[in-house]
């Protein structure tokens, strides 16, 4: 039997770790959320943690209780644990680990008129990401706060897409309570969702190219990441790692670009099979071509 | 190169340190607190 390709088994993976770490099924069939003590553990990808089947917490929202909280407002806790995973793994989080970048990758896969591996505006749009990191997570949860000084998640609350999908869908259908408190709010964010939902069939992981601040700590982090590619010697520039990737991150010029999301497309589609996964400290190897080797913070 | 391996290990160790200080200090039950009750914002009412 013919081993499964590197997609198929990267696939596997996604599914079985959204799959485990939203294991508390009965949240779903009676409109509740599991309330153990696991939930003070963070996973490493977007994942709300009022979805029903939840089984830890989201690192943003985690984030935003903590910058808001009158108690603490430097969240030590939270920044070691992105600090730790974004050096340790980088944006294989994005391409592995993170229910919310599986579904647009599903969605993807559905038929539509055109498909855009990139556009004009489409590197001036990756920043944006940084933006609503600054502004929606560090920024107006620290600043905005009520009479006792609590703030809000405000990226929670205006933009995240897998609060929408994995919280307040599943509860609003099983809570006859909750639903009777819908309003606007729930209409923007429906609405919203339902944009990234459509752009997701043209354009590959809209969100986590343009929109996901826990992308923009990761990508920020990636070139340091202890897991990361290597390119051998045996690369002759013929360019069909960049013509494959799905992220348009442009492998060729630097084989750890900051929107590599690890998906391994580049690795299988070398015909010198010159790109390598590694899992230590760099080596020159690691670097684009533009950085000395005695070396400059490699740049995307 | 070796710049950059300081930096790698500095960022790893500070992470490392700081995600300790913050647990014994007691985020983690900031943490917890919010992640056991439905966050009504995050699903679009709050």
């Amino acid at each position: 039997m013919a081993r499964p390709s590197r997609s198929a088994r990267r696939h596997l993976f996604q599914a079985l770790w959204a799959l485990g770490t939203n294991a508390f099924l009965v949240g779903f069939a009676r409109g509740t959320i599991y309330s153990g003590r696991l939930k003070a553990l963070c996973v490493p990808g977007l994942n709300c943690y009022s979805c029903p089947g939840a089984l830890g917490s989201c690192p943003l929202g985690a984030l935003q209780a903590t910058l808001g909280s009158y108690e603490f407002q430097l969240p030590l806790y939270i920044s070691g644990f992105l600090m730790l995973v974004g050096t340790v793994l980088g944006r294989f989080v994005c391409g592995f680990l993170c229910p919310f970048g599986m579904v647009q990758e599903l969605l993807y896969r559905i038929p539509f008129p055109k498909k855009w591996r990139s556009f004009p505006a489409d590197p001036l749009l990756r920043y944006l990401k940084y933006f609503i990191l600054v502004v929606f997570v560090l920024v107006l949860p620290f600043c905005l706060t009520d009479l006792i000084g609590q703030g809000y998640p405000w990226f929670c609350k205006l933009l995240c897409p897998a609060g929408t999908l994995e919280g307040g869908i599943p509860l609003l259908l099983s809570n006859e309570t909750l639903r009777s408190a819908v309003g606007l709010l729930f209409a923007w964010k429906i609405g919203f969702f339902a944009v990234l939902l459509l752009l997701s069939m043209a354009i590959f992981r809209p969100f986590c190219r343009y929109l996901c601040p826990l992308g923009a700590i990761y990508a920020f982090l990636s070139p340091l990441a202890l897991l990361h590619y290597e390119r051998s010697d045996g690369c002759n520039g013929c360019g069909i790692c960049s013509t494959v990737c799905p992220m348009a991150a442009n492998p060729k010029h630097n084989p750890n670009p900051r929107e590599c999301i690890r998906c391994g497309a580049c690795l299988s589609a070398c015909p010198q099979q010159a790109l390598t996964v590694r899992f230590g400290f760099l080596t020159p190897s690691s670097l684009s071509d533009d950085a000395p080797h005695n070396s400059k913070f490699p740049e995307n | 190169m070796t710049k950059l391996r300081i930096l790698q290990k500095g960022v790893l160790f500070g992470g490392l340190t700081c995600l300790l200080a913050g647990l014994w200090r007691g985020e983690g039950a900031i943490v917890l607190t919010k992640a056991v009750r439905i966050c009504l914002e995050c699903i679009g009412i709050g």
